[in-house]
């Protein structure tokens, strides 16, 4: 079974490579790589697998799964400029692909030892773009 | 591997109506989407494209670029458009609309991304807030 939470936080960022030329970067980019950055509202879901447990009759305790999506990503992304104030993001180009594998790499650890394992990691830009993770196996 | 989905939208009309049957079997199957002037759906397309993310962009895919191709290939032919006239050789269901869409971006796919990656993923499309239809490269 599947298990989804969403949760929500606005940031700003840029995307900018600075191994390429500025022609270069607005080709790539566009207006993402425009220099003093802009904001987004991201949307984050996390979806976990596993079975219900017999007992509880849940997969995961969702308060639980709320605390770890606010921990890892909330509150360390909320109202923050990406490039400047979460790191690895001063190195790595914080678009939506890197920043869904960053959630991830964040989240993962949380579900090692069961009883859910972490399934996939989508992260909405805005309404009409989004990525989908799902590790580095799939 | 990485997903990355783009939503598009089009607005377009069409009627539900084959020659292939008679006119109470068409009302029949199609009911009142087979009306004879047609009407028309505010259609939501998501491209999902897959990849590794690119060492140098830290991207899937060149976002403009699949825009681009999205634009000239699928928005600018049925966007404000009658689908029966502009696709007179299929019945324009939704289901048909999927393929027709998946075919024609793949016809220039390679000229627009000439690597091995981006890979065409899958196709959904909506044409109300209750139906959505999708289909993966490969599908027949």
């Amino acid at each position: 079974m599947l298990i989804t939470r969403r949760v929500e936080f606005s940031a700003s960022h840029v995307c900018r490579n600075p191994q390429l030329s500025e022609e270069q970067n607005a080709a790539l980019y566009g207006g993402d790589a425009n220099l003093h950055g802009h904001g987004h509202n991201y949307v984050v879901e996390a979806t976990l697998a596993g079975r219900p447990d017999p007992v509880t009759g849940m997969v995961f305790d969702l308060k639980r799964l709320k605390e770890i999506l606010n921990a890892e990503v909330v509150d360390p992304m909320d109202h923050r400029f990406l490039n400047h104030e979460v790191p690895p993001f001063d190195r790595v180009i914080p678009t939506t692909e890197n920043l869904a594998r960053e959630i991830w790499r964040r989240l993962e650890a949380h579900f090692a030892a069961g009883p859910a394992r972490l399934d996939a990691v989508r992260v909405y830009e805005t309404e009409d773009l989004y990525v989908d993770y799902f590790g580095e196996a799939g | 591997m990485i997903q990355l989905t783009r939503r598009y939208r089009f607005s377009a009309s069409h009627r539900l109506h084959t020659d292939r049957l008679s006119e109470n079997q068409n009302r029949e199957l199609y009911g009142k989407c087979s009306n004879p002037y047609g009407h028309g759906h505010d259609y939501l397309i998501h491209v999902c494209v897959r990849g590794p993310v690119g060492p140098v962009s830290g991207r899937v895919a060149d976002v403009a670029a699949l825009d681009g191709l999205v634009r000239d290939q699928v928005l600018a032919a049925f966007d404000h458009k009658n689908l029966n006239v502009e696709i007179p050789a299929l019945v324009p269901t939704t289901e048909n609309l999927a393929f027709e869409i998946r075919n024609r971006l793949q016809r220039r796919w390679a000229e627009i991304f000439p690597g091995a990656w981006p890979k065409l993923q899958k196709i959904r499309i909506a044409e109300t807030r209750r139906n959505a239809f999708e289909i993966t490269d490969e599908e027949e």
